[in-house]
This record gives structure tokens, C-alpha cells and sequence, in this order.
């Protein structure tokens, strides 16, 4: 794109480069530090934010009265029930996976590449990953009917002499949710250590100096420390790298392992871990724009990483739009006259409408416009694409479970599928209790982290020439 | 740790990354063993200037990776097999291609939990006390925008005098005693 499309007398503009830049100029390693610990440590909450944990919380109540009800009476107040038995429980659970796999992708992925742009967001990026996974653990629990004994899908010697299949994705996928869950909780905390260091000893309180103090587990910041926990964080971003692609890979084989039209195929695992992508930068931008905006840090989280997280939703979407075309071709090409009436249906069957609306959330809208950096460089724009494709990704796993489900082999068993109120409030209040989490998190927690970003500032270039001999 | 009297070492406070690494580099170079320094981020030439090139994270990690497979795939193989062996539709008990992915599973698990729990153990973390937090600028700086370099009392070459002396010579912000 040309330069001249955007002001060249910005100052967050890199001369050089023509591109924005990672941090805009004129900060220190002081100003920094400043600037994020202040967001943690001031006394004082702001207004807005008592407000939005509010909503945030009262619709996560909502969420708990639907479990409770749940509970109660069991999954008949949902709208499962043959032939479309599973409804939203899975629709969520994939979404909200799928969400998450953004934040390993930002904190892991990206940091192998070494891009460096990363740095400011992966924070609350891995933040979301793991609130999502919280979402998207629930799902199946409450799904399977008796939840409090849902330790029987562990492998433990027991007094029934029973033991786990082995062979079923639904196993494969119990230890892929939890390894990844366990995975990034501890990838995040470990990042959080020598920032937790730095909390501890800018606070005034008695109350923080001790709570930072014992989460810090007393680092102080010696470079043989940090040389093993720049190995520990490379080694764990190089093991959450596979981790991550082969979760929602698993995932996908929960359907695709199935013999139904509409699910049995070998392009779900790359489309499924490339739509997860997609959805979850578009989540990291619909937290990361307002953000940014209520704490002032334009000037960490800058129009570059917009920018970026614009082109990898580009580079992911296409390959999503891949995916739905090719599922097209095999309907046709694979002569299987289920398949083929099962795409057909699909497109436009009773429930064709949701199959436009995933077409023009996922592909119409932001494939056509993302090209221009005008266009991605813009934040009101950016927010509203995020919300398109988050809106978009829900329906590609509603098209999938449902209009797979709805129109079985006989048409005897042809049913529908009509969401109740209890779905649409397990739903929305999975939204109430993730802003809750995350809310709590930008108070308590450093969203950035600070010596992530004290290594990108102009400081910590070493000018002069070293001694010679040095570093044998 | 047996509780000890005395100094701990000297501590001098820098500006830049690269004072302290030629303070670092001479006094290396010098003969100093017992010393280290503390930054506000990584810096990796820090680390070599003083002489620490290698860490055991990557074995721990490598074992715990192995111990994981090992371990899922023979519980696996043992349930399958041996204590609940399911007859479906004639297919063999022992099809280890299905086992693959809970073994790769925790493998990952295992080598990410090692990596973190081994580089904390390596490190002789948690321990919330350490002499230096005693030091008056040290808490205000290692965590924020300070670099300091520590000659440890533990060096044979230590000297009360002589060492202030020697450290003032890379013209550092200061040089503070660090008590135990």
C-alpha cells in the first residue's frame, strides 16, 4: 500500500519505514513502568470500570441461575434432542476454544518468529486464552448430564474396574482442553514473575507489597535468572506452538471422526485451527481497541499492531474461505449423493439463512475491505470487523452442528432445531462471566508486560563497544 | 540456608545496560567468580560478561517431555490391552495410532510443566527473602530501570576497601554494602 495514504507528519510514524510504529517515541524504561504499574496500583477504580464489571457480572449470574436450573431439572431444558443432539453446548465450546487459540498464537507463535510487535499485546491476549478456555471447558461438563461425576473421564483405578476408550476423539479431547488449560496458565503466570517482582516493589500498601511479593516468589532480576527463564519461555512457547494446533485439530476430529455428511472430511483440522485464529485476533481486537483507548495506551498498543492483527485475520480468513469452498467442491466431487444434499440443504435448506450470514460475516465483509490499510489502520472500523467475524466464526459452528444434524439419512428422522431461552442464557452469560474475569484481570494483574517492552525501547540498545575476549 | 552475619557484597548501581556490562566484562576479567548482576529485563550480554553460557533447562525439559510419553502411552496400552480390553467389531486391542494423540498430549504437558517448574528450581526460586532486597536502592531500581552489579563477599578476592575502590572505578551511580 502506498505510503501516502496515511499523514507522513505523524509522530507515530517511522520516517524510515513509512509504517507505524511498535512504540511510539519519547518513552523511557521509567515512563513505562510508570504507566502500566500505575494501572495496577492506584487506589483509585475508575467509574467506567465498576460499571462494565456490573453488566459483566450481572449477566454471569444469569449464567449461574441457568446452571443451577441446569442441574436441577437436566439438559431437557435445552434444545438438544434427536437428531440435532448437540446444540449450543458444542457450538460454544468450539467458539470459545477457537477464541483462545489467539493468545497462543500471539504469545507463542509470534514470539518463535520474533516479532517483537507482540510484545504489547500478548499479555492480556494469553489473558483471554485462558478466560476462553474457562468458557469452553464448561460446555461440555454441564453437557454431560451429571457433571459432578465428570472425574469418570479421567483414566483412575476405580471400585467398577472400568477404564477410559482410548479410541474415541472425546477422550483425545479431555486431555488435549486440559493439557492446553494447564499449559497456558502456567505460560502466562511464568510471564507474569519478573513483573509480579516489579508490582512488589512500586507498591505503597502493606497488602500489595505482600500479595506481589509472594506471587513474585522473590525474583530480583539476576541475569543468570533471566538467561534460564529466556530458555524456560522459549522452550514453553515452543511446546504451545504444536500445543495449540493440535487442540482444535482434536477438536475437529470430534466430527470429522464421525461417518455424517458434513462433518466427515480431512480439510476440518487445518480449517478448524485457521477459523480459531481468525476469531480469536478478532477477539483480541474487540478487548485491545477499547482498552486501549479507557487507559491511554495508544502509545504501547499503537495503529501497528491493529494493523498487523489486521493482516493476519486477512491471511486466515483466506485460508477459512479455502475450507468452505473446497467443502463445496468434494460435496460435488465426491459423487456421494449425501453429501451433496447435505451442501445443498446447507445453502439452502429451512436453515439456509445462517449459512449467508457465516458467508458474509467470514468472507463478504472483512476479505473485501482488510486490504486497504486506510481501512485497517482505522479503529472504529477495526472494532466493527471484530465483532463482524466473531459474530460470523459462532455461525460457521452453528452451520456445522446443526445443518449437519437436522436432515438425517431418513427423512423420517428429519427434525429441526429451535434454541430455548436456557441456551441463549448459558450463551450470553459465558460473555457476563468472561468480561467479568477479564475486568478483574486488567485491575489486579500488568496487562503489558513491562520487561517485555523495557527490551523494544531506544535504552536498551548497548552502544558503546564491549572488551574484547568478553563472552568466550 | 544457615543464617549468616556480616556483608554480603558490594553493590554497584548503573544506568545503562552498557556500563554495566564493561564493569561486568573487566571484572571478569580480573579474576572474579562470586558476582552477578541484576536488570530490569534480559540482557544476554550480561550473562556472558560474567561467564554464564549454558543452562539445564533444556535437559529437564527434554526428560520430562520423555517421561510424559512414556508415560501416557504405556497407560494406554496397559488399559487397552490388559485391564479393560474392548472387543469392538473385531478390531485389534493393542492400535497404538489412536493412542498417539493423548501420549503427544502429555508429552507437551509434561515438558512445558518441567521447563517451568525446573527453570524456578534451577533459579532457587520461590525464596522471598535474599540480602540484597536489603540494599536501599535496590528495590527502587532491579525491577524498574536500574542495572547493578554485585561482587559477592564469597570471592576470594574480596576486600572491604580494596572492592569499593575497585568498583568506584567504573564510575558507577553508587556503591552500597549489602548486609545479610
Amino acid at each position: 500500500m502506498a505510503t501516502s495514504e496515511i499523514k507522513t507528519n505523524d509522530p507515530g510514524i517511522d520516517p524510515a519505514t513509512g509504517e507505524y510504529r511498535v512504540i511510539a517515541p519519547g518513552q523511557t524504561f521509567k515512563s513505562v513502568t510508570e504507566k502500566i504499574a500505575r494501572i495496577v496500583l492506584t487506589p483509585t477504580t475508575p467509574l467506567g470500570w465498576f460499571a462494565i464489571f456490573g453488566i459483566g457480572g450481572a449477566v454471569a449470574t444469569m449464567l449461574l441461575v441457568a446452571v443451577v436450573w441446569l442441574f436441577l431439572t437436566g439438559v431437557g431444558i435445552w434444545a438438544i434432542t434427536q437428531p440435532v443432539a448437540w446444540g449450543f453446548a458444542i457450538i460454544n465450546f468450539v467458539w470459545w476454544i477457537g477464541i483462545g487459540h489467539a493468545g497462543t498464537l500471539i504469545s507463542a507463535i509470534l514470539l518463535l518468529f520474533k516479532q517483537g510487535w507482540r510484545n504489547s499485546i500478548n499479555r492480556f491476549a494469553e489473558a483471554m486464552t485462558i478466560f476462553a478456555v474457562v468458557c469452553a471447558g464448561m460446555f461440555p461438563l454441564i453437557h454431560v448430564g451429571r457433571p459432578w461425576l465428570g472425574y469418570w473421564l479421567l483414566p483412575y483405578p476405580n471400585t467398577m474396574n472400568v477404564w477410559p476408550q482410548f479410541r474415541s476423539p472425546l477422550l483425545w479431547d479431555v486431555f488435549a482442553v486440559s493439557t492446553y488449560a494447564t499449559i497456558s496458565v502456567v505460560f502466562w503466570y511464568i510471564g507474569m514473575v519478573p513483573d509480579f517482582g516489579t508490582l512488589r516493589d512500586r507498591s505503597e500498601s502493606k497488602l500489595g507489597q505482600y500479595v506481589y511479593g509472594m506471587l513474585s516468589m522473590g525474583w530480583r532480576g539476576s541475569v543468570r535468572h533471566w538467561m534460564r527463564y529466556e530458555t524456560a519461555s522459549l522452550l514453553l512457547a515452543g511446546l504451545a506452538t504444536p500445543l495449540v494446533l493440535s487442540v482444535h485439530t482434536v477438536i475437529s476430529f470430534d466430527f470429522a471422526v464421525a461417518v455424517l455428511p458434513g462433518w466427515h472430511t480431512t480439510i476440518f483440522p487445518p480449517y478448524f485451527v485457521a477459523g480459531a485464529i481468525y476469531s480469536g485476533f478478532a477477539m483480541v481486537l474487540t478487548l485491545a481497541i477499547p482498552l486501549r483507548k479507557f487507559y491511554h495506551l495508544e502509545g504501547l498498543v499503537t495503529e501497528r499492531h491493529i494493523d498487523n492483527m489486521g493482516k493476519v485475520m486477512l491471511a486466515t480468513g483466506f485460508i477459512v474461505a479455502y475450507g468452505y469452498g473446497m467443502e463445496a467442491f468434494m460435496a460435488w466431487y465426491s459423487a456421494s449423493h449425501w453429501e451433496a444434499f447435505m451442501f445443498w440443504n446447507r445453502m439452502f435448506g429451512p436453515m439456509g439463512w445462517s449459512y449467508w450470514v457465516l458467508i458474509t460475516c467470514n468472507l463478504a465483509i472483512p476479505l473485501t475491505t482488510l486490504w486497504s490499510r486506510k481501512l485497517r489502520t482505522s479503529i472504529s472500523f477495526m472494532f466493527f470487523i471484530s465483532i463482524v467475524v466473531n459474530t460470523g466464526m459462532w455461525f460457521e459452528r452453528f452451520v456445522i452442528v446443526v445443518t449437519s444434524l437436522y436432515r438425517d439419512f431418513l427423512p423420517s428422522s428429519w427434525g429441526t432445531y429451535r434454541a430455548t431461552k436456557w441456551d441463549y442464557m448459558t450463551y450470553v452469560g459465558t460473555l457476563g462471566l468472561f468480561t467479568a474475569l477479564f475486568l478483574l484481570f486488567v485491575r489486579f494483574l500488568p496487562m503489558i508486560p513491562m520487561s517485555e517492552i523495557r527490551m523494544m525501547l531506544p535504552g536498551a540498545k548497548i552502544k558503546a563497544k564491549t572488551a574484547a575476549g568478553a563472552g568466550d | 540456608m544457615p543464617a549468616r552475619e556480616g556483608t554480603y557484597g558490594l553493590l554497584a548501581e548503573f544506568d545503562t545496560p552498557g556500563d554495566l556490562i564493561r564493569a561486568a566484562q573487566q571484572a571478569r576479567q580480573d579474576g572474579w567468580r562470586r558476582m552477578d548482576c541484576y536488570t530490569p529485563y534480559p540482557v544476554e550480554e550480561a550473562a556472558e560478561a560474567i561467564g554464564f553460557h549454558r543452562n539445564k533447562v533444556p535437559l529437564v525439559t527434554l526428560v520430562g517431555g520423555l517421561m510424559g510419553l512414556a508415560a501416557m502411552f504405556s497407560l494406554e496400552t496397559w488399559i487397552s490391552t490388559l485391564a479393560y480390553p474392548l472387543n469392538i467389531a473385531g478390531r485389534p486391542t493393542y492400535s497404538w495410532p489412536a493412542f498417539i494423540v493423548p501420549a503427544y498430549e502429555w508429552t507437551i504437558l509434561w515438558a512445558g510443566l518441567s521447563a517451568a517448574f525446573g527453570m524456578m528450581a534451577l533459579n532457587g526460586l520461590p525464596s522471598l527473602y535474599h540480602p540484597l532486597f536489603n540494599a536501599p536502592n535496590f528495590r527502587d531500581g532491579a525491577t524498574t530501570d536500574k542495572f547493578f552489579l554485585c561482587l559477592e563477599a564469597l570471592d576470594p578476592k574480596f576486600d572491604a576497601v580494596e572492592t569499593k575502590a575497585y568498583l568506584q572505578a567504573f564510575q558507577p551511580q553508587s556503591v552500597v554494602e549489602v548486609e545479610y
